[in-house]
């Protein structure tokens, strides 16, 4: 790498000179971050050290480097802002790679830096060397390692650059302990003029106009959102509720973008795909017109592609263009900004005075209406043990008065109740694993929302399975008096796949079952947090209650049915149309839905 | 001329795509580990720098895919932080392709006279000779090269060596 090689800078530029550990510190200075979560290692020691000798950049020192990138999402989720990491090389950047992983599925900003072994032992089997750049390429939207410390400053600058614009995503920095300790010039970030990357945010203005007429031609149009909503920042969502506002089109939304539309609004039809409601999936599969915004027809989303919506026209907004047609054929592509996309898609429907078909949309808002009546997130609750929908409900019901409540989750049954009952009406409250589906996500997660929003109610809605894969993280939370609750529906099971195996593989239980559980309570306790049980209907509610006035960590065990499966469903190979509301329904799966994931 | 149009099966079609890239460490990597990650197929693929200047590398591949496929692969292309321009010579601007191939055949007697008289018919030329061999450089579009390599084949073939294909605009505009 040439020092000027992609970037163009005024001349006028002063640089100053100072070590490269220096250089590492002064770009986050001057890049506006205040929060970096990391390890140290040996690799990392020269950062550390100038981290040493700084106040104004908290660093928050996690158990496991998965933690530090997990927390880091958490943190650029709930903020806008990217996320920090700061880990050493080998086994520091290898435990990195579930989070970059992770990040790059759910699109969110993250600038890793790793430590490397001195150029001189790069390539040799030095000791806790690995290939960095190597290994996270596929896991990263762009990485570089840093050889000449005169490039230093660039990349920095560059990473953030290319972590927080376009469809963001996770770079990655990696950088030689013997590069830390050089001397070299320091820039500071100018206006980039990147040589070949200039994502497209702008839309084409014929693109929007053919978009408006057909919102405007439309008899049974739905909304569909997802993530990039939210990844556009608040303007996005705001845009977006206008748009509802002129049009009184129903919307449904991914798990990604719940949030960027008030869920106590009447258009609002609850979350789509494998476990949506009824009215959500089958306005997508009955829809004349659906306008995708911001997602990106996942497999969760779509089921049974060849019957996906079938009689629908689409058109899909994404900032990348290589999501559109990826999956599903759309009739018109637009590749831009969300907010800026909404914005202009407003512009023209006022000015083009567009209106709706209105005895068309009166009668798609009556067949919703109908299929609302199914009420298909209703199960039996009980008076003898606490339904896992119970607990979510009461959690819900009992902090939703307050305005700063956000939730991160694990992966499974406790997600997707987590995201059917538990409602959002701003966006950036929810943090959850959507593409990469990371158990383990939502503890660290919880550790770097808290740390954002140090006021905040900050919830992670848990399974006991998934919990234990970060659980070391409590030991942070303590550390940083980080006041986050882990909320454990704590069924004994990794639910969901005992939930397939019952549906799929004849009840055979296969490794599903935890036949020994940490005592939940005991081991918070010997976190230094403070634990909680419940076990019957009764003394949930005294017990959230007491969890929501403890002003520190609580692990909170929440004994729920262990046989409750998270319905409605639409089995693997099946289409929005075939939905399973209940185990009355059976779960008949074709073969070829059985080799679906 | 080689037809890249052609349907290999079904739907599948074969496209050659450039792309130009800032050569950069590890550029080849993304460019190939994007195919592999994604499962497309990689025909032939040659790279070089074609601007010290500017510092820029040109990936010339053969890539087969249904045309939903192929829209993808330049979509991701493009989508690499390095890519300055992706062009599709199969369907989207017309391009030359050709290919550079080192044929070695080893015989004696009439097969080595036929082999000579087969390499002087396709404008190969020797770039070798011994009493018992010949090392022939040929140079065309794929096809011919195919064609070559078949007729050498009970000839005496020993081993063939191929660059892949390079490509470029017709007329007077670059890519």
């Amino acid at each position: 790498m040439d020092k000027d090689d992609t970037l163009t800078r005024s001349e006028a530029q002063a640089a100053e000179t100072m070590t490269g550990a220096q250089m590492v510190i002064r770009a986050l200075k001057d890049q506006g971050v205040t929060h970096i979560f990391g390890y140290p290692g040996g690799a990392v020691l020269p950062i550390y050290d100038a981290l040493f000798k700084v106040n104004d950049i908290t660093h928050v020192l996690v158990r496991h480097e998965q933690g530090a990138v997990h927390a880091a999402e958490g943190y650029a989720r709930s903020t806008g802002k990217p996320g920090v990491v700061l880990v050493t090389s080998g086994p520091g950047a290898t435990n990195a790679v579930t989070g970059l992983t992770d990040a790059l599925m759910d699109s969110i900003p993250l600038v890793v830096l790793t430590g490397q072994v001195p150029t001189h032992l790069i390539g040799t089997d030095a000791f806790q060397e690995c290939d960095t750049v190597g290994i996270t390429r596929p896991c990263t939207k762009h990485n570089w390692l840093v050889k000449d410390v005169n490039d230093l400053s660039r990349v920095l600058h560059e990473a953030f650059e290319i972590a927080t614009t376009g469809r963001p995503g996770p770079v990655v920095v990696d950088i030689p302990k013997d590069v830390q300790f050089q001397n070299g010039a320091y820039h500071e970030p100018q206006a980039i003029h990147h040589r070949t990357y200039k994502p497209k945010t702008d839309p084409d203005l014929s693109a929007i106009v053919k978009a408006v007429e057909m919102m405007a031609a439309a008899k049974k149009p739905v909304f569909y959102t997802g993530g990039g909503l939210i990844n556009s920042g608040p303007e996005a969502s705001k845009l977006l509720r206008e748009l509802v506002d002129l049009t009184g089109f129903p919307i449904t939304s991914t798990l990604m973008g719940l949030g960027a539309f008030p869920a106590a609004r009447p258009e609002w039809l609850g979350m789509v795909g494998m476990h949506g409601t009824w009215e959500a999936n089958h306005a997508m599969h009955d829809c004349d017109l659906m306008i995708c915004l911001g997602a990106r027809f996942d497999d969760r989303v779509t089921g049974k592609v060849s019957s996906f919506s079938p009689g629908s026209k689409k058109i899909h907004l994404d900032i990348d263009a290589s999501q559109i047609n990826k999956i599903v054929r759309v009739d018109l592509g637009i590749v831009a900004d969300a907010a800026k996309a909404l914005r202009e898609m407003i512009r023209f429907w006022k000015t083009q005075k567009h209106q709706v078909q209105a005895a068309g949309l009166k009668a798609w808002w009556k067949q919703i209406d109908q299929w609302r009546t199914k009420k298909s997130l209703d199960y039996r609750n009980s008076d003898s043990i606490i339904k896992p929908q119970y607990a979510i409900d009461r959690l819900y019901q009992l902090t939703k008065h307050r305005d700063d409540v956000f939730i991160t989750t694990e992966v499974g049954q406790h997600q997707m109740w987590a995201a059917q009952r538990f409602h959002f009406q701003e966006p950036n409250r929810w943090m959850t694993s959507g593409g990469l589906g990371t158990m383990g996500y939502g503890l660290p997660a919880a550790v770097g929302v808290q740390m954002a929003h140090p006021d905040a109610l900050v919830i992670d809605i848990a399974g006991e399975a998934s919990v234990q894969m970060t659980m070391q993280e409590m030991s942070t939370a303590v550390q940083y008096n980080l006041p986050i609750k882990i909320f454990i529906l704590n069924n004994e099971y990794m639910g969901m796949v005992r939930q397939w195996q019952e549906i799929l593989h004849g009840g055979r239980y296969s490794h599903s079952y935890s036949e020994a559980l940490p005592d939940f309570v005991k081991m918070a306790e010997a976190f230094g947090c403070v634990g909680l049980r419940a076990e019957k209907p009764s003394e949930l509610d005294g017990k959230i209650q007491e969890m929501l006035a403890v002003n520190r960590p609580v692990l909170f065990d929440c004994r729920v049915d262990p046989a409750e499966n998270c319905y409605p469903m639409i089995p693997s190979g099946a289409a929005h149309n075939e939905m399973l509301l209940s185990p009355d329904d059976g779960g008949k799966i074709s073969d070829a839905g059985k080799m679906l994931v | 001329m080689h037809d890249t149009k052609v349907k290999l099966a079904g739907d599948v079609e074969r496209h050659t795509l450039t792309v130009l890239v800032d050569n950069e460490a590890g550029v080849l990597a993304r460019v190939v580990g994007l195919f592999s990650g994604r499962g497309y197929n990689i025909e032939s693929l040659t790279v070089a720098e074609v601007d010290a200047m500017a510092r820029t590398s040109r990936i010339t591949i053969v890539t087969s895919g249904t045309p939903a496929v192929i829209e993808q692969i330049e979509t991701h292309l493009r989508r690499l932080v390095p890519t300055h321009k992706v062009t599709n010579w199969t369907s989207a601007k017309a391009g030359i392709e050709r290919e550079m191939a080192l044929v070695k055949v080893a015989g004696t007697g009439e097969k080595r006279v036929e082999a000579l008289r087969m390499a002087d018919a396709f404008r190969a030329r020797p770039v070798d000779t011994t009493h018992a061999s010949f090392v022939f450089e040929i140079t065309g579009a794929p096809s011919k090269i195919d064609s070559f390599v078949e007729l050498m084949r009970p000839l005496g073939l020993v081993e063939i060596s191929r660059t892949g294909v390079a490509a470029i605009s017709r007329g007077p505009e670059a890519m």
